[in-house]
């Protein structure tokens, strides 16, 4: 293992001499051959005028807005000018400087990592590979016995433990080595990397079958394994780039390399987020005014402001500006089991919306509908408010199949004296009647007594209309909307912006 | 005006240990983002949970630059008129009924929408400060989105517009930090033209550091137990985690009460200063209280 070649940009970018304007384009390897190859790589075609440091960053933003991360001109002027102020040779504030001017968000910042960390490396690879430098050779690691092995396993379980970063590298090393003298290898990486993840026996669990001094028994820190394995990834992936002297193809990221760190719990933050986004559209649409242009209340003071312009005579008459009156909300959500996935998800919407909106009533309903409103606003816990309509809520469950028809018309038997045009009807649902009346007309009703009416389901477009889904029927008398994830449940909110939705009633 | 002395700070270093001097101990990208900030006098957008700094950091900054610092709360419902400026119309009306009534209107035009008669509110006050400032722009996310549009031209070329007195530009660059909980994205606009720093709750030796230096007076032993302590409490999914000046204030609970140890009655006795939420306290009392009894019944 030579301890000359580390990740990240001080090694590909490492300049000696701050001053003058030549140090910007040229780089000099300190512990490299004196004349340092260009970077460019022949198979991916670069333009040859650009060299050096801006050529990189340049990349790099090329790369961001390749995933999705906003990254304008702008944004790459800042990045010119404040790597102007900052030494370069420290990673972490080479880093820290870009990720200040080029990722505005927590998540832009999370990807902005993980470019960051795939492009450099990929760029130190390439150089390396274009210059020869290649790692001294593993053979002095003689075969691993199986109680070297032990040993082997043992060790990185107490360096994921105490989580020092420098061991955990070397160590995952040894791991690769070990096991492609074993002939486990099966060249493909992510295949590799949990194949040596599950012979080292590292698992998140307690294992409480081995040895009490054996630091695998209380399980690994989860995101100490999964840092190890990305190092592996990474050392099996260097191992090959140097094996083949080229680059393998780089790929997107994927949804889940992607996504924040998330549980249920992080969710359920995303989706109040997002009920907050909408409880502000649905306030400043306007829509609520309608009506009720009659108060107008003069105000005193910015009138005699105002009549200043006119030398004290109040020509122009200023208005208190008309507050918009809460928006009031019937939510229907299924919970039947056809839609047990979205469910949770559903309820979490539920429970965001009464947290947000006070003026709301919510009903879950499977074969027939019971009002859930009082749960919510007497259980401020999620888990115990998911409980509560699982279990006591009383959900007339019968046969345990959906129908639309009854819900319709028990619904409007609740709130028909309530309905009126300032309300919001948001269904939740997936509209698969299981063959029975779908009822659109009492559908219509509704939708004509309420304001507006929105339809969430959670099934994919794809699906729609297909078998006894029946969406299509009531589509006519509202919107409807693709949503079970909170991405798209940001659609639907911005979606509600759009001033046509509004016309279109 | 004896201002003190302006500082320039010359490396990240010199930041960072200017902010430590007057009692804010920064991790390193705050360091870094507030030295880019002095030094290209960009705007900076601090996102981050309550009670990560956030605000603590624009007063850590004025201290420690010997700038002045103006602060603008911003709250929905904000509009120029409580942000920029206002006519001051008591006095213009006074000066009207003052004026001898032969004056021409000209004359009196002239005269009362001169800057006698402006009010200037926190943008305007940082903008035509004569010493550089602080700006302080607290919780962006609270504002509708016209106010953040209003923000745009402030922030880009630090001057405003009055129609009837014309341009007010800047005189001196003030240093903007603007603070968001994130209860709504903003605008891409307003995004570009700022630096961003994500503020997250520190790490354990970290905010044991913080503790320290707030609490000196508390044992090594029981600060590190009740950072760990908190640790635990932030992982628990509550309504609100305690924030930093929670676990300081905590400790200086803890010190009035001569604690030696936080064992759970202890815990149980002075939880209200860290979990303000009924459901959180009986959820904490439940996980927390538990975790902290079980040692010493064995014991």
């Amino acid at each position: 293992m030579s301890p000359d070649r580390q990740d990240g940009p001080e090694s590909v970018l490492s300049h000696s001499n701050p001053d003058g304007p030549e140090s910007v384009l040229s780089h000099s390897n300190p512990d490299g051959p004196e004349s340092v190859p260009s970077l460019s790589d022949p198979d991916t075609a670069r333009d040859p005028a650009l060299e050096g440091l801006p050529a990189r960053i340049l990349e790099l933003g090329e790369e961001l807005r390749r995933e999705g991360v906003a990254v304008g001109t702008s944004e790459m002027l800042d990045a010119f000018e404040v790597l102007r102020e900052i030494s370069w040779t420290s990673q972490q504030d080479f880093r820290e400087a870009l990720a200040a001017t080029l990722a505005k968000s927590q998540e832009d910042r999370r990807v902005f990592e993980l470019v960051f960390d795939r492009f450099f490396f990929r760029a130190t690879e390439i150089a390396a590979a274009h210059q020869g430098i290649r790692e001294e050779d593993r053979a002095a690691l003689g075969d691993l016995t199986e109680a070297e092995l032990e040993e082997l396993r043992t060790q990185i379980a107490a360096a994921l433990s105490d989580g020092s970063e420098g061991a955990m590298r070397d160590l995952a090393r040894m791991a690769i080595a070990a096991f492609a003298r074993r002939q486990e290898g099966s060249g493909v990486i992510g295949v590799d990397v949990q194949r040596i993840r599950r012979a080292l026996g590292l698992r998140a669990e307690p294992q409480p079958e081995l040895p009490a001094e054996d630091p695998r028994r209380e399980g690994v820190p989860r995101d100490a394994l999964r840092r190890f394995e990305a190092l592996l990834r990474r050392e099996l992936e260097r191992a090959q780039i140097e094996r083949t002297g080229s680059l393998p193809p780089a790929r997107p990221l994927g949804e889940l390399d992607r996504a924040l760190p998330s549980g249920p719990l992080a969710d359920l933050a995303a989706v109040h987020r997002v009920v907050t986004q909408l409880r502000r559209r649905l306030a400043t649409q306007g829509m609520q005014n309608r009506g009720h242009r009659r108060h107008a209340h003069v105000d005193v003071r910015r009138t005699m402001r105002a009549s200043l312009q006119t030398g004290g005579v109040p020509v122009v008459l200023k208005y208190r500006p008309r507050r918009p009156k809460r928006p009031e909300i019937y939510v229907l959500c299924d919970v039947s089991t056809s839609v047990t996935s979205a469910s949770v998800f559903f309820l979490s919407v539920l429970h965001a919306l009464h947290d947000t909106f006070r003026k709301m009533r919510s009903f879950v309903f499977i074969e027939r509908i019971s009002e859930v409103t009082d749960i919510f606003e007497h259980e401020r816990n999620f888990k115990a408010v998911s409980e509560r309509i699982s279990g006591d809520a009383g959900v007339a469950d019968i046969s345990g199949y959906t129908d639309y028809g009854r819900v319709w018309s028990e619904f409007l038997v609740q709130v028909e004296d309530d309905l009126h045009p300032r309300a919001t009807v948001i269904v939740l649902g997936d509209a698969r009647t299981n063959g029975r009346d779908p009822r659109a007309d009492v559908f219509a009703q509704i939708a004509a007594r309420a304001g507006r009416t929105f339809w969430l389901n959670p099934e994919p477009r794809l699906y729609w209309n297909y078998g006894d889904s029946v969406i299509a029927a009531y589509e006519e008398f509202c919107t409807a909307f693709e949503c079970w994830t909170t991405a798209q449940l940001e659609d639907f909110v911005r979606a509600l912006t759009r001033p046509v939705i509004a016309a279109a009633r | 005006m004896s201002a003190p002395q302006s500082l320039e700070p010359t490396s990240v270093a010199d930041i960072a240990a200017g902010l430590r001097s007057v009692g804010y101990l920064p991790g390193e990208s705050t360091a870094l983002v507030s030295f880019l900030a002095t030094r290209l006098g960009k705007p900076v957008l601090v996102e981050g949970p309550a009670g990560v700094g956030k605000t603590e950091l624009a007063k850590a900054l004025a201290r420690y630059l010997g700038r002045e610092l103006v602060r603008l709360q911003c709250y929905e419902g904000l509009d120029e008129a409580k942000a920029l400026y206002e006519w001051n119309y008591r006095k213009q009306l006074l000066r009207i009924q003052a004026e001898a009534s032969d004056t021409g209107w000209e004359a009196v035009q002239e005269d009362i929408f001169g800057e006698e008669f402006l009010l200037a509110r926190p943008l305007m006050t940082a903008i035509a400060s004569e010493q550089p400032v602080v700006l302080l722009i607290d919780e962006i996310d609270k504002t509708d989105q016209e106010f953040e549009a209003m923000l745009l031209e402030v922030l880009s070329d630090f001057q405003i517009s009055i129609p009837e007195l014309g341009r007010v530009e800047s005189r001196t660059h003030p240093i903007v930090l603007l603070t968001s909980n994130n209860s709504r994205e903003l605008t891409e606009a307003l995004k570009r033209r700022c630096l961003y720093l994500w503020l997250d709750y520190p790490e354990l030796e970290h905010e044991l550091e913080i503790v320290r230096l707030h609490a000196p007076e508390l044992s090594e032993t029981v600060a590190r137990r009740l950072v760990e302590v908190i640790g635990m409490v932030r992982a628990l999914d509550l309504k609100k985690p305690p924030s930093i000046a929670e676990s300081i204030d905590w400790a200086r609970a803890l010190l009035l009460l001569g604690v030696k140890d936080i064992d759970a009655d202890t815990f149980t006795e002075t939880m209200s200063v860290i979990v303000k939420h009924r459901t959180d306290m009986d959820v904490v009392a439940d996980r927390v209280g538990l975790k902290l009894r079980s040692p010493a019944d064995v014991a």
